[in-house]
């Protein structure tokens, strides 16, 4: 009995061990560009050992089961019948939901960290009527100064591109270009059907949708080019609707800002 | 209610066609109607895989290069709505839910025998409507979610008579619920408790109370969206002043649901298959039962975990987040409870007991992706990308078709008579487990890393990733070889099965193989342990 145990513990800590190797060692993600990402990996992480474990046990568990227990040829009969135990149910109906609450509180926690939980006051005056909803992407920004500095930009999306207004230099780009450490407030508005605006490298996406403007606040954390990339299908070249984010140096974004600033019209 | 059709007068034998006729019949027979079930699903499993194989050639390479854009979108259309709604849905409920209910209860056919067989005659037309569609000025292109706006913009015939089947379809899944329901409630034979039935009949109840209360929603929503078509009205119509995201809410009331229309019966499924083969009464009968409960209650709020990146308010969020992660609570009872009873049995490794391992394996490696997608700031990331097309293919492909495979070769000695090969079942099984997993496996990380799901042209850094999962496609079509040859050369010249090959205590197997149209020549039996396995008094009953 004593034997049977050790070789318990040894195969849980044989899983235990590997998971957490796997866990911290093999990466599956892309690189990290925004606040966002490092958060969404710290979960990823979390996430993946804790499925690592459970997939890796389970498997061991069904493969011995079989080879342990088969059938040999010589063997008549039934096995044990064995029809339950209320202990062990008790056990994996408990420790199970413990896991999964803790998971919730754990991505609850790191929900509010990336600002998805922050109620969406209304601070966009400037936009047509205070009764106007706006539906919240993450990253909210409740705070009306650090919004007031914001970089705003309003993106449009139509089949099959996306337009960004830069509504302090009255042009339009169809790159979207963005300083560096900065955050981003963006105004999404869809002319036609549902598109999203999805950038893997900064781990966030939204929904354009028409009719009803939404907001995505971002703060890019290195410089590159990314793509922006369009995840609901939205016609025959979905697959085409690209785009591009270039994170730029304060001085490089204003150089190419002030190129294609127009002058405010006056009328 | 009363029971006002006399079992024995359904079927007038006289006015039957005999033979391999009755399968082109409006026979009232379940297990006739069972069987076409089957047949007809699987015909149409194999039109669907062709349009996979489709996707998966044009996905070989990074360009749009194998078919027109518009036609890619129409060939995903119509898998998706293929595989779920004539495949999955009508084999797991219909094919062996009228098969084995009428023989679990104890009873001579189903409640509503006619009903049953209309149920069954809207398949057929329904589906070739589907199909033809494309004939007509193009399939539908919006997805098989139709998504308003795109759903109103693109060519109208093809949505419009994508709307039509999908409401015969849902029609006929409804007719069939509500026969399930007073079948397993009503028809039971006198002295057989509800706390005694095989667990696939809880499968089966607990999947038709989600059928009768969420399909009827899909029709109406997918009336709206007809009248948005036809009659320009706007409620989904965002130029009309409708709204888009009420759609959504609508849609994934039933679809998600679905999903567990189309598990909870494989979970039926799984737990007659493993008890028999192992030799071991099912782990935990009442347990079972009430996780089949539990996950039909919780499945009826989740569906908005959907929805993450379509504008929801962070209170929506974060209650549709606990609530799906709890489904893994009543879920994983289950799988624990089969590893259980696969421990300590003296356990058959054939065919039918490979495919169900297969499902054990591939269905917690696919609850562990959903636990994952179920958490908001994860799903953000994923939401639409090929992350979730690997996640859904882990349930409903290696989740359960892995089950409709198991139960065909544990079942198929009761219908026919005759036992399938089992060296050719084993090389089916070995073959599409590799290219299952080699096909799925590796779109986790082309998700994570940035391809969108139902895109025709990618990135070239993906290339070989994906040329890995075209690779397992391919494998997974071949695996169908071995499975056809199998059926046509076992149906003629299998090894006579006997009329209990397994030695089963399920009521089934306690009549000849095949069975008669009575399904018992006399009375029928009274089980009462139907897993009664490594005891000596229960088989003499």
């Amino acid at each position: 009995m004593l034997n049977k145990n050790i070789y318990l513990i040894l195969i849980i800590s044989f899983v235990f061990a590997i998971s957490f190797w796997i866990g911290f060692n093999v990466n599956l993600l892309p690189a990290e560009a925004s606040i966002n990402a490092p958060i969404y990996d710290e979960l990823f992480k979390i996430l993946f050992i804790i499925g690592l474990i459970i997939f890796i046990g389970m498997t061991i568990a069904v493969i011995y089961s079989l080879f342990k227990f088969r059938k040999r040829n010589d063997q008549i009969g039934d096995g044990i019948a064995l029809e339950g135990n209320l202990s062990l149910e008790i056990v994996w109906t408990i420790i199970p939901s413990i896991i999964v609450l803790l998971i919730g509180l754990y991505s609850y926690n790191i929900y509010d960290r990336m600002g998805g939980m922050k109620e969406l006051n209304h601070n966009h005056e400037m936009m047509s009527s205070n009764t106007e909803k706006i539906w919240a992407g993450i990253s909210q920004t409740s705070d009306n100064e650090i919004a007031i500095n914001n970089l705003s930009i309003e993106v449009s999306a139509m089949q099959f591109a996306f337009l960004f207004n830069y509504p302090k230099g009255n042009f339009i780009s169809g790159e979207l270009h963005v300083p560096v450490d900065q955050k981003v407030s963006m105004k999404m508005e869809s002319k036609d059907v549902i598109h999203a605006f999805w950038v893997p490298e900064f781990r966030i996406k939204q929904d354009i949708i028409p009719g009803q403007p939404t907001i995505l606040n971002f703060t890019p954390t290195k410089v590159g080019k990314y793509p922006i990339i369009c995840a609901e299908l939205c016609g025959p070249y979905h697959g085409g609707m690209r785009a591009s984010i270039i994170v730029e140096e304060v001085s490089d974004y204003n150089e190419w800002f002030n190129k294609n600033k127009k002058p405010e019209v006056n009328l | 209610m009363t029971i006002s059709i006399d079992p024995q007068k359904t079927n007038n034998e006289s006015l039957q066609p005999k033979g391999w006729l009755r399968y082109f019949s409006f026979s009232l027979d379940h297990k006739v109607i069972g069987i076409q079930y089957l047949v007809c699903g699987f015909l149409f499993y194999l039109i669907g895989g062709t349009l996979a194989s489709a996707i998966r050639i044009e996905l070989a390479s990074p360009m749009s290069d194998f078919m027109p854009r518009d036609v890619y979108n129409q060939v995903l259309t119509l898998h998706g709505t293929i595989m779920i709604f004539l495949w999955i849905v009508p084999v797991v409920n219909g094919a062996f839910g009228n098969y084995l209910i009428p023989f679990y209860v104890g009873a001579r056919d189903m409640a509503f025998p006619r009903l049953n067989a209309v149920a069954f005659w809207l398949i057929p037309p329904s589906g070739l409507m589907l199909v033809a569609s494309y004939f007509v000025e193009g399939a539908a292109q919006a997805g098989w979610t139709a998504y308003p706006p795109l759903s109103i913009t693109t060519p109208q015939s093809g949505q419009i008579i994508w709307i039509l089947s999908v409401l015969l379809l849902g029609g006929s899944s409804i007719f069939g619920g509500i026969n399930f329901i007073a079948t397993i409630i009503k028809l039971r034979r006198p002295g057989l408790k509800l706390m005694q039935l095989p667990m696939y009949c809880w499968a089966m109840l607990g999947t038709s109370l989600l059928v009768v209360l969420s399909t009827p929603v899909l029709a109406g929503t997918l009336i709206l969206l007809s009248f948005d078509i036809i009659a320009h009205t706007g409620f989904f119509n965002p130029v009309l002043g409708g709204n888009v995201v009420v759609y959504q809410h609508l849609f994934w009331f039933y679809s998600h649901p679905a999903v567990y229309i189309m598990v909870l019966p494989a979970f039926g499924l799984v737990s007659e298959i493993l008890p028999v083969h192992a030799r071991k009464p099912l782990f935990g009968y009442t347990t079972m039962v009430f996780s089949i409960m539990g996950i039909v209650v919780l499945g009826l709020v989740v569906w908005a975990h959907h929805m993450f990146t379509s504008g929801t308010p962070p209170w929506m969020r974060l209650f549709f987040t606990i609530a799906t992660a709890f489904i893994a609570v009543p879920t994983g009872i289950k799988f624990f409870n089969w590893v259980a009873t696969l421990w300590g049995g003296k356990i058959s490794i054939n065919s039918a007991m490979l495919f169900s391992c297969g499902f054990i394996i591939n269905f917690v490696f696919g609850g562990i992706t959903g636990v994952a997608l179920a958490q908001v700031p994860f799903d953000i990331h994923v939401h639409d990308t090929y992350f979730v097309v690997a996640h859904f293919h882990y349930i409903v492909y290696g989740g359960t078709v892995f089950i409709i495979f198991s139960s065909i070769y544990h079942w198929f000695p009761k219908v026919t008579g005759k036992m399938l090969n089992e060296k050719l079942g084993i090389l089916h099984f070995i073959i599409t487990f590799i290219g299952f997993n080699l096909c799925f496996a590796p779109q986790h990380w082309l998700g994570l890393n940035g391809m969108p799901r139902r895109v025709a042209e990618y990135d070239p850094q993906f290339q070989f990733v994906n040329q890995i999962s075209s690779l397992g496609a391919l494998l997974m079509a071949i695996s169908t070889i071995p499975f056809l040859i199998n059926v046509f050369l076992s149906v003629r010249n299998g090894k006579d099965a006997g009329d209990n090959p397994w030695n089963a205590l399920t009521p089934e197997w306690l009549t000849s193989s095949p069975p008669p149209v009575e399904n018992w020549e006399g009375e029928a039996p009274l089980v009462e342990e139907p897993y009664g396995y490594g005891k000596e008094i229960s088989e003499q009953k």
